[in-house]
């Protein structure tokens, strides 16, 4: 098979990144010939994935509850509440962080999993319990907060945001490299990422070839791959020079890998997949589809607990408002990141990248002095056309 | 008498297959006329030829009507000639009530403004001649089937029928509404509507039929009049063919009992109080195929599923062993662990995940086969696939491609697949060759005798009569719920299990 008609055939997949690349390198232009500033400047770039953990992190448990073939309309005001309830502990209480963080986790699946009942064994739909759960939890959020903003967090909440790893190799290689302000720790970090990244494609192309599948040409996989782990090493490199990485962006990475090891490698994600692709034969295949559907609300919750804390430690307060909009955003993430609308289809990575290119569009207009009248009309018209290219895609 | 209705020559093909060859069907004006047939004979298909569902030029022949040619378009060109089908699914809307249900599509309206007392007035005259004492706004679903099936009529009686078509009206009724039915049938007759009732049941088409027209694998095969209607003759022509498929060789080699079902009861998941399984009973050996035969709605799909992890119905109960020994088998996963599997009928809509590939879809009902601790092994899993590729000779470039792509004797072999790679030592196939094409089926019934010669048990539900005689060591035969026969290889033939049918139907205690 040739190149093309490889890309051909995987367009959706390649579309993606190159969508991303491609936004990427036009705010890069714009925003330097009409405000002379770097797009890609250091400090951008820890904002860029400040900005946007949150999102990404409650699109891995989007993404597991959309496969499923449902949807979770609650977490923006989980967001809230969870965050609300870490003021609560933190600041009114006097709780340590320790016991805060592990507290909040546990609302969140408690929170899941009262939703998650009513769907999974109940089959009440979703949408119905969920956006129950929205304004339920946003009310309680304002009840909690008695209707005020509730701070500041101590630091060392705060640093689960705002925080960085630190640079385990001092000033040796500054030295060493003859530049004022290097985070060896992040560039390290970084380069091994790279390298697993090609050790891990090149394996899986070993795989493909010894199943009598047809294997990606040599040359996109090196392309794909230089483009890949050039950006990583760019980013790191960039984030290396300002303050390192952000503990933020640490606990993405381990996320992202752990679920898409989870959706590929384990017995239960295959499940989820098996039963948003057909819930009957699933059942039938002996899978306990209650469960499994229980089970993805649970963890849709303890994520957007997370998100809620991510969010609260980086305003530095709780409000009442916080996450307000944001099931919207995760949303969105997940179908531009190509999962079906019916279930049983989308992948980790592509989330992960669809998350990126709606982050990466509002920081870019935000730059811009764009409107935020102009950023929703953008971002929806995005979110739509990403949608017709997936189905057009699906007809041809 | 006058003929109302003449249909000449009227073949019609699918990709493949032949479903009506050269039908004629002539219909007096003012009589009920039935027609027999087996599943599959081309009953439904000769009806919806004349009910425009196939409209002109997609089929070969004539119909004559009412001393005109028919060149129908949709069923809205037959309706406006009176002529109007009642399926054997109802076509209600369960939420809406009567009045808008009797004129959904026909509402009495000017201007699109609907004329309420008009309506519940026209209403109650039609529910007052099908004999049904509801108020217009009752809600449709909150009645019971044989009430629904009466307003069915009405509602062709809404829209001046002449020529009223019922596909088995009384396969969902009780023994009660039936016959309110086939009095209503009568009723209308006086009346002038001329009818064309298609039904299994010899005691009801003995009632109410003027002449009877049986068709066999799509022709016709004889017109007979009231006076000529004999149980044995009907049964004859309906089944009197050769063995139009070959079965591959086998020399049966049975051993110890293997799955013994005792005392099965099952109820409707629905509706509480009814019976869908009453005290089946039935054994698998070592080795054997046993088939169970039965016209639709027998049980045998309810029967299978109910027994493999309850998949159907409540109120499940009775004892199944395997080997002499006690199983549990209420949930699929004990099922399965037991040593059973269930390879279904609608291989789409419960057997196959299509958008996922081949490979997916063998592993999913024993994942734990290609894990360690839960992490799966693809190269395992691919592996497994590729074994069954080769073994079933399923035909497709890798085992990466999606199911969907795939034919239906392909898919059925994937299903196939995925319950042997669980390693049963009981397979029930529901309607294994359903929908697949002659050679596909050869292959499905080398891989049954192959299974049973490795010493798996194996039931095979189908309601292709002579697949079961040509496949079977034993043959159980179900009607309404309970298992009424149990023929030997020897014993087994056509007519002997349309007999068992006929004869037990409607003597339920």
């Amino acid at each position: 098979m040739s190149e093309k008609n490889y890309l051909g055939s995987h367009l959706r997949e390649y579309g993606m990144i190159m969508a991303l690349v491609a936004i990427v390198f036009f705010f890069t232009v714009v925003v330097r010939a009409t405000i002379d500033v770097d797009f890609l400047s250091a400090q951008n770039i820890t904002n860029l994935f400040l900005q946007n953990s949150y999102v990404i992190i409650m699109a891995l448990g989007m993404l597991l509850v959309i496969v499923a073939g449902h949807i979770d309309l609650s977490i923006g005001s989980v967001v809230g509440f969870t965050g609300a309830v870490a003021a609560v502990l933190t600041v009114n209480q006097g709780w340590p962080v320790y016991a805060v963080i592990p507290a909040c986790l546990v609302v969140g699946g408690l929170i899941g999993a009262a939703q998650g009942y009513w769907v999974a064994y109940w089959k009440i739909p979703s949408f119905i319990v969920t956006l129950a759960g929205m304004l339920v939890f946003r009310g309680s959020t304002l009840w909690l907060l008695n209707g005020q903003n509730i701070g500041p967090f101590p630091r060392s909440f705060q640093s689960l945001s705002t925080g960085f790893i630190p640079d385990i190799f001092g000033d040796a290689d500054q030295a060493l490299f003859g530049m004022d302000r290097l985070n060896g720790t992040a560039l390290l970090i970084v380069v091994v990422a790279a390298c697993i990244v090609v050790f891990l494609g090149l394996r899986k192309r070993a795989q493909d070839a010894a199943f009598g599948l047809t294997p990606e040409p040599a040359l996109v996989f090196w392309i794909r791959n230089a483009i890949v782990c050039g950006a990583l090493i760019f980013v790191g490199y960039k984030l290396a020079i300002f303050r390192g990485l952000p503990n933020v962006v640490m606990v993405l990475a381990v996320l992202t890998v752990v679920y898409a090891f989870f959706t590929e490698q384990i017995t239960s994600g295959r499940r989820i997949y098996a039963l948003g692709g057909n819930e009957k034969a699933a059942k039938l295949s002996g899978i306990k589809t209650e469960r499994l559907v229980f089970f993805c609300f649970v963890n849709m919750g303890v994520l957007a607990a997370l998100a809620g804390m991510i969010v609260a430690a980086r305003l530095n307060s709780s409000t009442p408002k916080a996450g307000a909009g944001f099931e919207l955003d995760v949303i969105a993430a997940v179908f531009i990141g190509g999962a079906s609308m019916t279930g049983g289809s989308g992948k980790i990575i592509g989330v992960v990248v669809g998350a990126l290119i709606m982050g990466v569009m509002n920081n870019g207009m935000s730059i811009l002095g764009i409107g935020i009248d102009y950023q929703q009309v953008i971002k929806g018209l995005v979110l739509l056309a990403a949608v017709i290219f997936d189905v057009y895609n699906k007809n041809k | 008498m006058t003929t109302l209705l003449e249909m000449r020559g009227i073949s019609k093909l699918f990709p493949g297959v032949r479903a009506l060859d050269q039908v004629n069907l002539s219909v007096e004006a003012g009589e009920i006329h039935a027609i027999c047939g087996e599943n599959g004979a081309g009953k439904s298909t000769l009806m919806k030829v004349l009910s425009g569902v196939y409209p002109h030029g997609s089929y070969e022949g004539d119909i004559v009507y009412d001393g005109g040619t028919l060149a129908m378009k949709s069923i809205t060109d037959s309706e406006s000639k009176g002529i109007i089908i009642i399926h054997q699914e109802l076509a209600l809307v369960p939420l809406l009530s009567i009045a808008e249900n009797l004129f959904l599509g026909n509402e009495v309206a000017k201007g699109g403004v609907i004329n309420w007392p008009l309506a519940f007035q026209k209403t109650r005259d039609l529910l007052q001649k099908v004999g049904l004492n509801e108020a217009p706004t009752t809600i449709v679903g909150k009645l019971g089937v044989g009430k629904q099936q009466l307003i069915e009529i009405a509602k062709a009686l809404a829209k001046d029928v002449r020529l009223l078509i019922l596909d088995e009206p009384t396969a969902a009724l009780q023994e009660n509404d039936s016959q309110k039915l086939l009095d209503l049938m009568l009723e209308l007759k006086a009346q002038g509507v001329t009818q064309i009732i298609i039904s299994h049941k010899l005691n009801e088409i003995g009632r109410v039929a003027d002449r009877i027209t049986i068709i066999r694998d799509g022709t016709t095969v004889s017109t007979l009049n009231r006076a000529d209607i004999s149980e044995d003759r009907i049964i004859r022509d309906m089944v009197g063919r050769d063995m139009a498929h070959r079965y591959p060789d086998r020399t049966p080699n049975p051993g110890e009992v293997l799955l013994e079902v005792k005392n099965w009861n099952v109820f409707h998941p629905d509706q509480k109080d009814r019976q869908m399984i009453r005290d089946a009973a039935f054994t698998v050996r070592k080795g054997e195929i046993v088939g169970i035969a039965g016209l639709m709605g027998a049980g045998r799909t309810e029967l299978a599923m109910s027994l493999f992890g309850r998949s159907y119905g409540r109120g499940v109960s009775g004892e199944i062993t395997m080997g002499g020994k006690p199983v549990d088998t209420s949930t699929v996963t004990k099922a399965v662990a037991a040593g059973l599997a269930y390879v279904t009928e609608d291989r789409k809509a419960l057997g196959l995940i299509l958008e996922e590939p081949i490979s997916r879809n063998i592993s999913l009902a024993n994942l734990a086969g290609i894990a360690m601790r839960g992490v799966l092994n693809q190269r395992r899993e691919a592996q497994v696939a590729e074994d069954y590729r080769r073994a079933m000779n399923i035909r497709t470039p890798n085992v990466q491609q999606k199911v969907v792509n795939l034919s239906g004797g392909n898919q059925q072999k994937v299903v196939l697949s995925k319950w042997l790679f669980t390693d049963p030592q009981v397979l029930i196939l529901d309607e294994p060759t359903r929908g697949i094409d002659v050679g596909a089926k050869f292959e499905i019934y080398n891989i049954m005798n192959q299974l049973a010669a490795d010493g798996r048990g194996i039931v095979m539900i189908s309601s292709e009569m002579p697949e079961l005689l040509g496949m079977c060591d034993r043959i159980y035969v179900m009607n309404e719920g309970r298992i009424v026969g149990e023929l030997s290889r020897a014993e087994a033939s056509q007519e002997r299990i349309m007999a068992m049918i006929m004869n037990s139907t409607g003597k339920a205690a």
